[in-house]
């Protein structure tokens, strides 16, 4: 890249000791990580975790407090303006003009970083395509379903051919099928070499679309590697999920142990981490209990989250 | 090479737009302001025509009419209705800018959130608030104009100095426009800006030259209008466009100044405030 000043494997973010304060209380804490060209890096983490206050820093659209942090091998205290021109954002919330439509949206999107009329209009019309909405260019945003809304939002962030495209929460609030349409184009955009960075506290979000992830808690980074990686450290290969008649789980204690690894108990169920899903379930029942429902599956980020902070993601 | 299409690591088609420059970014959220009326501005322009027409009708030429026939004289030898129609000129300036000020301010910070969308691109929160000022100045420009030619179709300009009446119009709305859009990004709800029009800008509208002269109020509320810009803004449009000014030019730059001073600083604010909200999130 002869437009900009770092090297080809010198990484595309990089955050060291990264902190943000305001007043009277810490969102980001000394946050260690670097993000490599073509990677899909997450941020894995319950609501409050630090995880958007992150992505504004990234983002340049809020100064770091402490810490270092260059994102495409700038800085951005200096070069924010040049730093967010390489950039494509979907916010949390959509930030759409609902009284435009949906092509003079991603135009003017377009002008905002500077590029002419007639290449902005091309443009448009390409990410219309990619984002399923060509037969809806002509129409106003507004009353376009929510699954719609973004898509446009990501056609949206990707005008200006960004290096980076930061995704904060792209699928909440979504119906399941609209989400799975969201992962579809971001596995396509992954597939073409697009780096992704993306926040979200769905585990099942972050397996599919995440080469490598941190899990954040309370501002701080508690585990970071390929979600693989982080289930094979941190949790078992298979969970048995007991759940007992209403107050049986209360007087189970001691009775479940020595079965499965590690026994993890819930409000409403008791999970047993163990290598064999089946043969825990074998020995609870062997040793006379009655659960109403019994659950063998394999781990998940989610097991890997409740290990690290003794928390559900979503609460 | 399509927009999504690049390969890691290749190179990009083309330079990759980069940094751009501050008037660049003020006229790029002004072509953002434009394209949203393009969709109202029928409805607009037809309502900055048939506003004045009413009030200069009933006003100028229902209330003139007595007012004519008693006592001329204060008014400085015109008619009442060339008397009314700068101040109304000035007035209504400030009613537009005023609620271009407001409710597009909060529109774009609070309700759909567009200008924090921009501040990802690379337009800085400083383009973001001279932008829109930018478009303020420019509507209150139609507006002022749209009002000059209802009043020559009304025979109430007094000489076609009138015409320049309408940059003063324009500095008359910047002043107020700077204040409250600095006021507007400060705010998350719309509540208070009853409040601003209510006890403000109606009051003004009612008691500063537009209707009457100010000397016919009480000393203390003469003094007041002193410290208001609208009251610098009337006088200023009728020195004009009644071709007094050249007769009081220090007092003319003197109203100008305050003009310039109110804009001037409320750009200031305005851009402080448009940082703090956006940074802020």
């Amino acid at each position: 890249m002869p437009d900009t000043p770092e090297s080809q494997d010198s990484p595309l973010i990089h955050a060291r000791g990264l902190t943000k304060r305001y007043a009277g209380f810490t969102a980001v804490d000394h946050v260690d990580f670097d993000v490599a060209q073509g990677e899909s890096f997450g941020f894995l983490g319950p609501n409050g975790a630090g995880k958007t206050t992150t992505m504004r820093l990234i983002g340049c659209v809020s100064p770091v407090t402490e810490g270092t942090l260059t994102v495409v091998g700038l800085d951005p205290e200096r070069d924010g303006s040049r730093i967010r021109a390489q950039l494509g954002v979907v916010p949390q919330r959509d930030t759409l003009d609902e009284e435009l439509t949906t092509r003079e949206n991603l135009v003017i999107y377009g002008r905002y970083f500077g590029l002419p009329r007639s290449e902005a209009a091309r443009r448009a019309d390409e990410l219309l395509e990619f984002a399923q909405l060509s037969e809806r260019g002509d129409d106003r945003v507004e009353p376009l379903s929510g699954g719609m809304k973004r898509r446009l939002t990501i056609a949206r962030s990707l005008i200006n051919d960004p290096r980076l495209l930061l995704l904060d929460e792209p699928t909440t609030g979504l119906d399941p099928q609209a989400r799975h349409l969201v992962w579809d184009r971001l596995y396509r955009l992954k597939q073409r070499g697009v780096t992704l960075v993306l926040t979200t506290h769905y585990m099942d979000e972050a397996e599919q679309l995440c080469d490598r992830l941190v899990v954040m808690d309370k501002a701080k980074i508690v585990a970071e590697g390929s979600p693989r990686d982080l289930i094979e450290r941190y949790s078992t290969r298979e969970v048995t999920e007991l759940r007992f008649p209403e107050g049986v789980q209360d007087t189970l204690d001691g009775q479940l142990d020595g079965i499965g690894e590690r026994i993890e108990r819930l409000p409403d169920r008791v999970l047993v981490y163990t290598e064999d899903g089946d043969a825990a379930a074998a020995a609870v029942h062997a040793r006379g209990l009655q659960p109403e429902t019994v659950l063998v599956r394999r781990s998940s980020l989610e097991d890997v989250f409740l290990r690290l902070t003794g928390r559900s993601l979503i609460e | 090479m399509t927009a999504i299409s690049r390969p890691a690591g290749g190179a990009p088609p083309g330079a990759a737009p980069g940094e751009i420059s501050s008037p660049s970014g003020i006229a790029r959220v002004f072509e953002y302001r434009l394209l949203g009326y393009r969709r109202t501005y029928r409805s607009s322009i037809f309502n900055s025509f048939v506003g004045p027409a009413l009030f200069l009708a009933a006003m100028g030429v229902g209330l003139g009419t007595y007012v004519d026939a008693s006592a001329t004289a204060a008014l400085g030898g015109v008619s009442y209705l060339a008397f009314l129609a700068p101040g109304l000129l000035a007035a209504t300036a400030m009613q537009s800018a005023s609620f271009e000020a407001t409710f597009p301010i909060m529109g774009g910070l609070v309700w759909n959130r567009v200008y924090h969308a921009m501040y990802a691109t690379p337009i800085r929160p400083k383009d973001i608030a001279l932008g829109n000022l930018a478009w303020i100045a420019f509507r209150v420009l139609l507006i002022s104009c749209v009002f000059v030619l209802v009043t020559a179709l009304f025979g109430a300009a007094a000489s076609p100095l009138i015409v320049l009446a309408i940059p003063a119009a324009v500095l008359t709305g910047m002043a107020f426009a700077g204040p409250i859009a600095a006021f507007s990004a400060t705010q998350r709800t719309v509540e208070k800006f009853n409040a601003v029009f209510r006890f403000g800008i109606t009051p003004l509208f009612l008691f500063s030259g537009t209707f009457f002269p100010v000397e016919s109020l009480p000393t203390f509320l003469q003094v007041v209008a002193w410290f208001t810009p609208l009251y610098h803004g009337v006088a200023l449009c009728r020195g004009l466009a009644l071709g007094t000014a050249a007769e009081e030019p220090l007092l003319m730059l003197a109203h100008t100044a305050i003009l310039v001073a109110f804009a001037a600083v409320g750009a200031w604010a305005t851009v402080r405030m448009f940082e703090r909200k956006l940074v802020r999130g």
